[in-house]
């Protein structure tokens, strides 16, 4: 039914079929944007420099970016379009990807606009629009712009009505509008569904593209390319072979320069609703009819609404909080003691959480989810681990050292994929104990890993939203979230951990009662 | 690691191979492909570091074969690369001599990645039919050069007879930025085309290839014009409402340019040998559409190159 419905909401986007030059046995040829603008509100933030602007240039090195393409930054700074360029290209020269080309450069610096101004003040987004008719005439962006909302999410409200009081959110013929927006979407159900009414209200749902910058499409399609394009793995990917599910995201870094944002979300919020569950929902989801957006978002949405949480929160959820102690070599503050964080904060840098998916695929495979900062390396990954095998022709002796098989998919960093398995140790005696075989990406494709972020601005400026979350999703995700934020908010205050470790025994604890243990990443 | 090996063979290299990645802590386990580089002593160095360069995007095991004639009973000389400057992957750099030259294949067929898939590429000279060449049978995919040649134009029409699935020629990869640029150009509306020009250096096969696609897909007359270069120099294309142009002057900074809309700039570098090595061995199944341009080289262009 909703087959043709998406086929006529995509033509616009997609590029004329009566395009004599694209022929679909032409593979060289990449999709390029049509004429387009990019605004960045936030635009003097880290993320904007050390990643957008660095993204967009790595783009116009590989040919993907349209001629003519602008960009434009909105902050509160005191400068002419000039100083922005000379910041634009201060911030490729460090941090771009590809080698520096003077003449790609230029195609991006005529480009390149700065509005002065605050988000409250309309004035600034009046001048705003003129910019960007001006571009349109000058430049050829053909009325096309993206939106790229790079501030806190409490000022999103504030920018979203001056963008469409100014008539910037309006478009004009097959002209686009869109809207980029960045984790979190929200803080609990509520807010959630409060944030997208307000989107909902200004830009219509396939302009709206939620960006969560940690899971790249590159992931995610590598991801599904192991699940479905092999026999090697879907035989076993269930209830009767995998004995659990553990997914990690582990940072070695504190909260640093983003005390403000996180004191009060935590850790929870901040990775497990939104990352975690992502990467759940694609481990654990059954084969999409097709890879393109709605179907694979239908069983993502299918898994992530069959999610049950445990009866009894205190014994299978964990959190904590790090304390001061020796990272990697080096001295750290505790959380508590970092600059911005006020002395009893509860909030948690640790969570750990038990799932279980009640499908005839799963049921019964607990899922293990944990996330922290100041952790003992920044890692993150998604290990299947199978069951131990019903017998075991060996003495016992020889098979002490054995674990569990594991199949590992690492997603950063080193992206690839570890299978953990029993082998012999060379010598006389029978001795098995347990071996890796790793694959990395990195190894075999270097180039096809492009930036997460190139992959996602290339994707918004072809209106591409395959991967983007729905707010569908991230209303179930918040709905599995809500009751354990519901729980820790009146049960006592998060355990301490010393920086560098693996999180509070608590959490080693939770595990160790089902009769697992965490795996080392 | 460098071992050099002489008066030597097949076996003997392959266990020099394993020898430097057990010492090395088993590196070149990911490699994606073997890369055949089919060279002359002279232009042996630029073609390996070539073929390395694009190795860091595809991990290969590359193989350079230099025949250096001479009469006489056969003998092979090996230089096995493995780590430092070779890059990620592995290098063989054998030298043949006497009759061996002409069974380079018995020499190159043991030394192939079990199940990966295997690249010829000549770099300079190719030979008339290639996937008749020893060397050229074991390949899936096979790499040539017109631009080159002493005729480069000739070249391209003796490609057109040779051809077989699997064939490519680096004058074709050339095209790739000009192709994606003008085919983005059409992807916004525009006015029927009436007919196309493109400008280049002379006896450019890039710029001919680039006439006959547009005159295949456009089907419509294409001009050739000779320009001073670099390279391909423009092309423009009459609608009825007025023209859209491509120009690039100085070989870096193209202008787009169509009927009432303003400038724009794109930037349209000449890529270097490893980029060009590298998309090709991104795809690695028959390039149909190339076909179809190298069979559409006019047969007069043979007479006026020779």
């Amino acid at each position: 039914m909703s087959r043709p419905i998406r086929a006529v909401g995509l033509a616009a986007d997609k590029p004329a079929d009566h395009n004599p030059l694209r022929d679909p046995r032409d593979r060289r040829l990449p999709r390029v944007a049509g004429p387009c603008g990019l605004v960045i509100f936030g635009v003097t933030g880290d993320l904007s420099r050390k990643k957008l602007m660095p993204a967009i240039y790595d783009l116009a090195n590989r040919g993907l970016l349209p001629p003519g393409f602008a960009l434009v930054g909105f902050a509160r700074r005191d400068w002419a379009n000039e100083d922005f360029a000379n910041v634009v290209h201060e911030a490729i020269k460090q941090h771009a990807r590809t080698p520096y080309r003077e003449e790609v450069w230029s195609q991006l610096r005529d480009g390149c606009r700065f509005v002065p101004g605050e988000l409250t003040d309309a004035a600034a987004f009046d001048q705003l629009a003129k910019v960007i008719a001006d571009l349109d005439r000058v430049r050829g962006t053909g009325g096309n712009h993206a939106f790229y909302l790079s501030i806190p999410p409490k000022y999103f409200p504030i920018a979203v009505r001056q963008l469409r009081r100014s008539g910037l959110s309006a478009s004009e013929g097959s002209a686009w509008r869109r809207i980029v927006i960045e984790k979190p979407f929200g803080h609990d159900l509520k807010s959630a569904r409060e944030l997208n009414r307000m989107l909902d209200e200004v830009f219509p749902p396939h302009a709206v593209f939620r960006i969560d910058h940690y899971l790249g499409k590159e992931t995610v399609q590598n991801i599904l390319a192991l699940r479905f394009a092999n026999t090697l793995f879907e035989p076993i990917w269930n209830a009767n072979y995998v004995d659990h599910i553990q997914i990690t995201m582990a940072e070695d870094v504190g909260v640093g320069g983003r005390a403000g944002y996180y004191d009060g979300i935590g850790a929870a919020r901040d990775v497990i609703q939104n990352h975690l569950l992502q990467l759940l929902a694609l481990t654990a989801m059954e084969e999409p009819v097709s890879f393109n957006a709605s179907d694979v978002r239908t069983e993502k949405e299918k898994v992530l609404s069959a999610v049950l949480l445990p009866n009894d929160l205190s014994v299978t959820t964990a959190r904590g909080q790090y304390t001061a102690g020796w990272q990697g070599g080096v001295k750290v503050p505790g959380y508590l003691e970092e600059e911005g964080i006020p002395p009893d904060s509860r909030t948690e840098t640790f969570a750990a959480i038990k799932l279980e998916i009640d499908t005839r695929r799963w049921a019964g495979v607990p899922v293990y989810l944990r996330t922290g900062k100041r952790l003992g390396r920044r890692v993150t990954e998604v290990a299947i681990l199978f069951k131990r095998p019903p017998h075991l022709p060996f003495e016992e002796t020889a098979t002490e050292e054995l674990g569990q098989n594991a199949l590992v998919i690492r997603v950063q960093p080193d992206e690839g994929v570890t299978m953990r398995f029993g082998s012999k140790v060379p010598g006389t005696a029978m001795e098995v104990r347990d071996v890796n075989m790793d694959f990395a990406y990195g190894e075999s494709f270097t180039e096809s890993s492009p930036e997460a972020y190139e992959r996602l601005i290339l994707d918004v400026l072809l209106g591409d939203p395959p991967l983007f979350p729905r707010h569908e999703e991230v209303e179930l995700s918040w709905m599995i979230l809500d009751p354990i934020e519901g729980f820790w908010a009146s049960h006592g205050a998060p355990e301490p951990y010393p920086a560098g470790t693996w999180g509070p025994a608590s959490s080693h604890a939770m595990l160790a009662r089902e009769g697992c243990a965490w795996r080392r990443p | 690691m460098i071992i050099d090996l002489t008066d030597t063979n097949a076996s003997k290299i392959d266990s020099a191979l394993t020898r430097a990645r057990h010492s090395g802590g088993g590196p070149g386990l990911g490699m994606v492909l073997t890369l055949v580089a089919v060279t002359a002593e002279r232009s042996h160095y630029d073609a390996i570091k070539a073929a390395n360069d694009a190795a860091r995007e595809h991990p290969s095991r590359i193989l350079a074969v230099i025949n250096r004639g001479g009469r006489g009973m056969g003998r092979l000389d090996a230089e096995v690369r493995v780590g430092g400057e070779s890059g990620p992957g592995e290098t063989i750099l054998m030298r043949l001599y006497g009759e061996l030259g002409h069974h380079a294949d018995s020499v190159v067929l043991p030394l192939l990645l079990p199940d990966a898939p295997v690249v010829v590429w000549w770099p300079a000279h190719a030979p008339g039919v290639p996937r008749d060449h020893p060397l050229g049978a074991l390949a899936q995919r096979r790499v040539t050069d017109a631009a080159p040649e002493a005729k480069p134009l000739a070249a391209l029409r003796q490609r057109a007879d040779g051809y077989r699935p699997g064939d490519t020629d680096l004058a074709w990869t050339r095209l790739t930025p000009w192709r994606t640029v003008l085919a983005a150009a059409l992807d916004q509306p525009f006015d029927p085309i009436l007919s196309a020009e493109v400008a280049a250096q002379r006896s450019n096969p890039s710029a001919e290839l680039l006439a006959c696609w547009l005159g295949l897909r456009l089907n419509v007359p294409v001009d050739r014009k000779t320009s001073r270069g670099p390279g391909i120099t423009s092309v423009r294309l009459q609608t009825e409402s007025g023209e859209i142009a491509l120009t690039r002057p100085d070989g870096r900074l193209a202008h787009l340019t169509r009927p009432g809309e303003p400038d724009r700039t794109v930037a349209l570098s000449r890529r270097t040998t490893p980029e060009l090595l590298a998309e090709e061995l991104r795809r690695l199944d028959p390039d149909e559409v190339y076909e179809d341009c190298v069979r559409a080289v006019p047969v007069e262009e043979k007479a006026t190159a020779s």
